[in-house]
């Protein structure tokens, strides 16, 4: 229990530290907000009103804590650029970034231990070859290749799924579903070989034990040990590996939004970035730390949890 | 010859031949230009526009960050965003014209200082409002007030004062200007109720469409205004704007059929994605174009020798071909095109390395001319830089090129540095290009343009109301800037749009500009 606390404690620590590296990040940059909404067409007086009316002329600092103050009271503000309410669009982004990473997350971890573990009963003969060479193949294709890929096979010539994955609020679930399934099927086959390696290296390195020689010895079929006495104890790492994709699945799938046109947080994250968009920035970075934090945290406590020497220390 | 008409008219109507087609093969059946242009209307109106449906565009250039206020709009999508709802006084029309929209008609005075709009009356605001000239003139105000942050307060200096008599607004200059009107027409000056001032971002105009769902950097849906008080535009119930920035997914998104039309197919691809079958490319040649900008007072570009071997170091029509891929037309260092009402052909300037390299010598300069660029300056900009790097190189002039990001580009080197890559989308006529770029004391002199005799020819263009010696003293001005000015021209690009055949009524446009001026999808309507 303490540890989980000293673990909260210091994930908000971190956020704090997150806000004001992001912060600094986005004042180095060049160029400010109103420079980069007027774009080509700033003369000096535009942009001189621009400022003064965004409040860019008060000092960096001064910022800093006026939005700090107002985010821990859970004002996250408007956008600088185009007066929308921050929390509202976040709210809509997130959820749909939420959704596309549950699909996909829901398809690709159960595929990837169930492959782990075929591979690890076939260990070195043809299915885990095949396994090996088409997983290692997919992640090794920049996400955006097999992205067009898909798009140009199933969505232009065979016609089955549309290539444009615009969700929206008039569409049942059924029809979300089926603009979502490319990208789905990327992002499924762009995570799949992480999660099934580290599943089969983690089981095999248990499989040299002395109880799964026992197990064997009792007369156990090959699938029966590996799922009951080598998968428990091989938990732990697999946990960690599992966790790190679902943090990509949501905060860094921005390269197959951009190319499915998928309404999420990363593309919102950029256009306001390219923008200097400062509050809008802070909120988006916030929330992907949180969520990195966050999934890091139930990776470690789910480790301690399946590990009986941690959950009874002597 | 009849069957062949008719074959024609029905390609015409299907929209799969444009008018410039159309013309060229009937001139081959020996048919004189004047019946065979009324031919060509009757056979794209004989179906006639259809009305309601839904139209699909996939538009680049829009991201989340985009406001609906027209004073901050700077992309395509919010461009086209704005045609939606909203409307200006006057628009361009399809052959460089004017198109009266909200005013009705205006004239001038005889020196055209003093102008008059009359407003169109019985015309509403979405919110149920009557369109008065006081909205114009609240509209006018908020453009140009002292505190203003609007695009367009570049073009709307030199406005002494403005008032409002019934229903004529009028506009009183410092100097003549016999432009205005087409000054009007640019898209941040959309009349809104009472300006604007109150809520400049709620998107109420009197738009042929009304907004129904705004997700910026998204998807836009605009439904028929009913009040709407032109027939010939608006023909869909419903207009969705899909925002696709990337090349690929656009192209795709057309020919799977998700979409109805698309803006900026990529040159490169361009000839493949019209060969579809149920796919029409659709090409508008227009003002924009492509430059290398030189400050003229910065060294070593301050030397007019060091400029012109620059000038006849590049290879125009490499550029067209290889970076253009043929879409479009060589320049000539000037950024005055045939799209402009009242241009002259001035002699092209052609690649010669002789001459360049008689040049670099004249000025004297043996070191390394640094040139700065970025993918978003042009498409295809490193590429054409290190095309001009090679065609310089074999008249002895050594150029090093400096690839920068494209994020900051705008802030940090256009306008900043001595040497970069840059676009012009180019103005409706020559005065406003001028006035916008080499005027020594323009906003955007990118060049560091100071030449007194342009300046004076400049102001004197604009009261001239001659217009004979109007063309004249904009030819004068083409070549002071061409033989000295600090630009590079190599190349006017065109717009490439593409539609699929399931809509009907492509207009052909002279006036360049995504989708017929964003028009398109307003003019087009879905084939029966």
């Amino acid at each position: 229990m303490k540890l989980v606390v000293q673990r909260i404690a210091l994930g908000l620590l971190l956020l704090l530290a997150v806000s004001v590296l992001i912060f600094a990040g986005t004042i180095i940059l060049p160029g400010d907000v109103a420079q980069s909404i007027l774009g080509q067409s700033a003369t000096p007086e535009a942009l001189a009103n621009l400022r003064e009316e965004l409040g860019l002329n008060e000092p960096a600092i001064t910022r800093y804590f006026d939005w700090l103050f107002a985010a821990l009271q859970g004002d996250l503000g408007v956008a600088l650029t185009n007066g929308r309410d921050i929390a509202e669009s976040i709210g809509q982004r997130m959820s749909n970034t939420l959704f596309l990473a549950f699909w996909a997350a829901l398809i690709s971890v159960p595929l990837a231990i169930l492959l782990g573990l075929i591979a690890v009963r076939y260990k070195d003969r043809w299915p885990d070859k095949a396994i090996s060479a088409i997983t290692l193949a997919s992640i090794s294709i920049p996400e955006f290749l097999i992205g067009y890929l898909l798009m140009y096979f199933i969505a232009v010539k065979l016609g089955w799924f549309p290539s444009v994955a615009m969700i929206g609020d008039h569409m049942n679930l059924l029809q979300k579903l089926q603009a979502i399934a490319l990208p789905v099927m990327v992002l499924t086959l762009v995570v799949l070989a992480h999660m099934m390696r580290m599943t089969r290296a983690a089981i095999l390195n248990v499989m040299q034990s002395a109880y799964i020689e026992t197990a064997e010895l009792k007369g156990l079929t090959g699938f029966q040990v590996i799922a009951r006495h080598a998968f428990p104890n091989a938990i732990a790492p697999i946990v960690n590996v599992v966790m790190l994709n679902l943090a990509y699945l949501v905060v860094g799938v921005v390269v197959i939004e951009v190319v499915f046109v998928y309404p999420g947080m990363g593309q919102y994250l950029v256009d306001h970035v390219s923008k200097r968009d400062v509050p809008v920035v802070q909120a988006c970075g916030l929330i992907f730390a949180a969520v990195y934090i966050g999934l890091n945290m139930i990776a470690d406590i789910v480790s301690i949890l399946a590990n009986p020497r941690l959950r009874h220390p002597k | 010859m009849n069957d062949q008409l008719n074959h024609m008219a029905g390609q015409v109507a299907a929209g799969k031949m444009t008018r410039r087609e159309f013309m060229g093969k009937a001139a081959a059946l020996g048919i004189s230009a004047a019946v065979a242009s009324t031919m060509f209307a009757g056979a794209a109106h004989a179906a006639g526009p259809v009305k309601g449906g839904t139209i699909r565009v996939g538009i680049q250039g829009g991201g989340s960050s985009d406001s609906l206020d027209p004073a901050l709009a700077a992309n395509a999508t919010a461009t086209q965003v704005l045609r939606l709802w909203g409307e200006p006084l006057l628009e361009l029309d399809p052959n460089g014209g004017l198109w009266p929209r909200l005013a009705e008609s205006f004239e001038a005075s005889a020196d055209a200082r003093v102008w008059t709009f009359k407003i169109r009356s019985g015309v509403n605001f979405s919110n149920g409002q009557t369109m008065t000239a006081d909205d114009v003139l609240a509209t006018m105000e908020r453009h140009s007030g002292e505190d203003t942050k609007s695009g367009a307060l570049g073009i709307m200096r030199g406005i002494k004062d403005m008032r409002v008599d019934g229903d004529q607004f009028i506009v009183e200059l410092d100097k003549p200007n016999a432009d205005l009107p087409y000054l009007l027409t640019d898209y941040h000056l959309l009349i809104q109720p009472g300006g604007g001032k109150d809520d400049p971002t709620a998107a109420i105009g009197t738009g042929p469409y009304v907004l129904k769902s705004v997700e910026p950097g998204v998807r836009f849906v605009g439904e028929k205004n009913p009040d709407y008080w032109d027939d010939t535009v608006g023909h869909a119930d419903t207009i969705e704007l899909i925002v696709i920035n990337d090349d690929t997914a656009r192209v795709a998104a057309l020919q799977s059929g998700q979409v109805h039309m698309i803006n900026r197919v990529p040159p490169r691809t361009a000839q493949l994605v019209g060969r579809a079958p149920n796919i029409n490319l659709r090409t508008t040649s227009g003002p924009g174009h492509y430059v290398f900008i030189m400050h003229t007072n910065t060294a070593p570009f301050d030397n007019k020798d060091l400029r012109m071997a620059l000038k006849y170091g590049i290879n125009r029509q490499e550029m067209v071909d290889k970076i253009l891929f043929g879409f479009g037309s060589v320049g000539n260092d000037t950024p005055i095109n045939s799209s402009y009402p009242l241009f002259t052909e001035l002699e092209q300037r052609e690649y010669d390395p002789d001459k360049a390299a008689f040049h670099l010598k004249e000025s004297g300069f043996d070191g390394t001319v640094l040139l700065r660029t970025s993918d978003n300056s042009f498409p295809g900009a490193p590429d054409a830089a290190a095309l001009f790097q090679q065609s310089c190189g074999s008249a002895g002039i050594n150029i090093e090129i400096k690839r920068e990001p494209n994020d900051g580009y705008w802030s940090e080197v256009w306008n900043k540095q001595p040497f970069c890559t840059s676009y012009w989308g180019g103005r409706p006529t020559q005065d406003s290009m001028f006035s916008t770029a080499y005027l020594s004391t323009a906003d955007w002199n990118d060049t560091r343009f100071n030449n007194e005799q342009f300046d004076q020819l400049l102001f004197a263009a604009r009261g001239e109301l001659d217009e004979g010696k109007r063309t004249q003293m904009y030819a004068d001005m083409s070549t002071i800037l061409r033989d000295e000015g600090g630009l590079i021209c190599p190349m006017f690009n065109q717009f490439i749009d593409a539609t699929t055949s399931d809509v009907d009524g492509w207009i052909d446009s002279q006036n360049g500009f995504d989708l017929n001026n964003f028009y398109a999808p307003m003019t087009m309507w879905v084939a029966a």
